[in-house]
């Protein structure tokens, strides 16, 4: 049954794997320098490794705008991704999974009632814009240095033509592994709040959850490369065909540039730890990446004239219309899943104030929120709305949603040995989550609150920008707790009946 | 990635073999003349047979290294460019063995008031397409240095013009001379003015690649 569920995310990796090759080894292998072969089996591996090694971050993001926690809405929503990047493509329109995907996202987020989180979106609107930019940009800068060193540099042209075989196979290899990180997300993200995988030990190391969940989206992707790429490659006229290996190397390397700064949680540490505000780490669209980077090698041969007009006003219609298009579609097919296929596409999240919550908020806004305590809203935007009808302000509604949502967390000390992976979590924090045996929760806070009361290690760091990648990591483990001790789970993976 | 070097090494080196048995024939092509002029035609036969066989060498090298580029699909940006530039070098040393073997049958009379001047005639064609020579190596190696050894050959495509057109008035002003006599040195002037002018037309192509390969 999961497989069935899986299906529209594999399908969405499948045809990024198809698409997306043709921007990494297009040219090499459409020249010739490259064959298919050794390009697909190198692209392949190092895709699946880019999705398991470096993919949490981008889906870290994509995950906080929309935290789908069923399996059939996860379904839905890659679907109308799926479809719309598919019927955009039929359209010859220039189409991007990651936009598709947010689309759809958002889509749920409305079907659901949900809270969208701004913040994120913003992120991920902006780079959309910005990441085509950062492309041009490298692309002009790489372009120059490469001009500069091979007019210096005394090299046989057939030597050139060696070096050039080897640099695109070392970059389509580390483009592959960026696009595997970075673009994972779009494909298996959605999975992440209903993933039916467990964590896997591979010998010397161990695979988490989500990294098992995004190595199948990896093999969706692969898969994507071995049966198609070579079609899309030889038969749609690529921009990349019509570049020289050289320049096509440096488009390439540009795009994987940008494409791993949005993705590697290892940037953003080093530049963290040296003081450099980091970048979020966002799914970002390879395809126009690519074209920014041919715009900015057009600029550097010269000026203006080499730019694509035409192509840059499909890119930014793209913007709008792939994202409309999916969330639209995304909002329809679940209304028809829900209600005519009856399958959840969500778990219905309910606020409440309740004696706890009560209890937490400041005096100043007890009197405010006196009326509707103990009261039960449906979802988060029942919620907002009678916050706004008692007339409470808006910064303080987001501290109230927090504190109000109800999620009944059971700590077992059983399903804790089990579960819980002792290499990730370290034995303090395990130790510390046995001694919750047998406490039930009604609010996540609740469980932040007493973990960090038992034991140091649960602690969140201020908020200052170094801790930001801890308390992340942090953040990611007591997501899995609560994954893991949701009731709901529990009743699911036993098979416990509600009554 | 080691026998990919390899096989590029040798491939390289069989192009500057290939260069270096035009600029030998071009050098044997300048000597041949010299003995023919001061009438040493027994040392300009040998001289002849030499060329004969560069050129025969020449041409299976050419083709020996069109066959590689295309099997192992080597450098397949230029290699339309290295190919034409390839073919267009050997026609050049085919206009200098055609022009050799012509002296041979023909005979063609050289005044002695001309001897040094027609002299200096060969040493600049010639000249131009040791130049030529250099601005195929460049192409290959030392892209920026390609304008030089072109701003050279050019040089030499000119005074080999003002050279010939002198000695042409010179032989035509003359009442003494027979017209049969006049008419076939110009012949063989204008021979030997043609390898710099073909000298040139490559220098022009390279030009053009060159600037292609800056990308």
């Amino acid at each position: 049954m999961i497989w069935i569920f899986l299906s529209s995310g594999l399908f969405l990796g499948w045809s990024l794997g198809a698409n997306d090759a043709a921007n990494i080894f297009g040219t090499a292998i459409g020249t010739k320098m490259l064959r298919f072969r050794t390009a697909a089996i190198f692209g392949s591996i190092f895709v699946i490794l880019g999705a398991v090694i470096s993919g949490s971050g981008a889906a870290h993001t994509l995950g906080k705008l929309g935290d789908i926690n069923a399996v059939g809405g996860a379904f839905t929503v890659a679907l109308a991704a799926g479809a719309t990047v598919s019927w955009m493509a039929k359209l010859g329109l220039p189409v991007s999974t990651t936009q598709a995907i947010v689309g759809s996202i958002v889509g749920w987020d409305l079907f659901t009632g949900s809270q969208i989180d701004t913040v994120s979106l913003t992120k991920i609107v902006s780079t959309w814009f910005f990441s085509p930019l950062l492309a041009g940009i490298f692309a002009f800068i790489l372009f120059n240095i490469l001009k500069f060193y091979l007019k210096r540099v005394k090299i046989h042209l057939l030597q050139i033509d060696n070096f050039t075989r080897i640099g695109l196979l070392l970059i389509g290899i580390f483009g592959a592994y960026s696009l595997g990180a970075n673009n994972i997300a779009n494909v298996m993200g959605v999975f992440m709040g209903s993933n039916p995988f467990k964590g896997l030990s591979l010998g010397f190391f161990y695979l988490n959850d989500i990294q098992v969940l995004f190595m199948v989206g990896g093999f969706a992707i692969a898969l994507g490369i071995f049966t198609y790429s070579y079609k899309v490659i030889t038969t749609v006229g690529r921009e990349l065909h019509k570049l020289s290996p050289l320049a096509a190397l440096v488009v390439v390397l540009a795009e994987s540039l940008v494409l791993f700064i949005f993705a590697s949680q290892s940037l953003e540490r080093f530049l963290v730890s040296m003081g450099i505000p980091p970048l979020p780490l966002v799914p970002v669209s390879s395809s126009q990446a690519v074209v920014g980077a041919i715009v900015g090698i057009g600029i550097a041969r010269g000026g203006g004239r080499a730019i694509n007009f035409k192509k840059l006003y499909k890119i930014v219609v793209g913007w709008f219309l792939t994202p409309l298009s999916s969330g639209i579609l995304s909002f329809i097919l679940l209304f028809f899943m829900q209600n005519v296929f009856q399958i959840s596409t969500y778990k219905p999240i309910k606020y409440s104030i309740t004696e706890y919550t009560y209890r937490d908020v400041p005096s100043t806004l007890r009197q405010a929120i006196e009326p509707i305590k103990g009261e039960v809203f449906a979802n988060a935007r029942e919620f907002k709305e009678k916050l706004s009808e008692l007339g409470i302000k808006k910064e303080d509604t987001g501290y109230l949603l927090s504190l109000a949502r109800i999620d009944s967390i059971y700590i077992d000390s059983m399903i804790a040995k089990r579960e819980l992976d002792q290499k990730w979590f370290g034995k303090k924090r395990i130790e510390a989550v046995k001694k919750l045996h047998g406490r039930m929760f009604v609010h996540k806070w609740q469980v932040v609150e007493e973990l960090s009361k038992i034991s140091d290690e649960w602690k969140f760091r201020s908020s200052d920008r170094r801790y930001r990648v801890y308390n992340r990591e942090l953040k990611k483990m007591y997501d899995t707790i609560f994954h893991v001790f949701s009731i709901q789970n529990i009743r699911e993976k036993f098979k416990i009946s509600p009554e | 990635m080691i026998p990919i070097f390899k096989k590029t090494k040798q491939l390289e080196a069989k192009i500057d073999e290939f260069l270096d048995t035009i600029l030998q024939a071009a050098l044997e092509f300048k000597q041949a003349l010299k003995y023919y002029l001061n009438g040493d035609l027994n040392e300009f036969s040998e001289r002849e047979k030499v060329v004969d066989r560069l050129e025969g060498r020449a041409d299976s090298s050419r083709r020996d290294i069109e066959n590689q580029l295309y099997q192992e699909m080597l450098i397949p940006e230029s290699r339309g460019d290295v190919l034409a530039l390839l073919e267009n070098s050997d026609d050049v040393l085919n206009l200098i063995a055609d022009t050799i073997v012509e002296f041979s049958i023909e005979r063609p009379e050289i005044f002695p008031e001309v001897k040094d001047q027609f002299d200096s005639l060969v040493e600049v064609s010639i000249g131009a397409v040791e130049e030529m020579v250099c601005t195929m190596r460049s192409y290959f190696k030392n892209i920026t240095a390609v304008r030089d050894h072109i701003s050279k050959i050019m040089f030499f495509e000119k005074e080999s013009d003002k050279i010939g057109e002198k000695i042409k008035r010179y032989i035509f002003d003359r009442d003494d001379i027979d017209l049969a006599k006049k008419t076939h040195l110009r012949t063989f002037i204008t021979y030997i003015q043609n390898i710099a002018d073909k000298a040139e037309d490559i220098g022009d192509r390279v030009n053009i690649y060159a600037i292609k390969r800056m990308m």
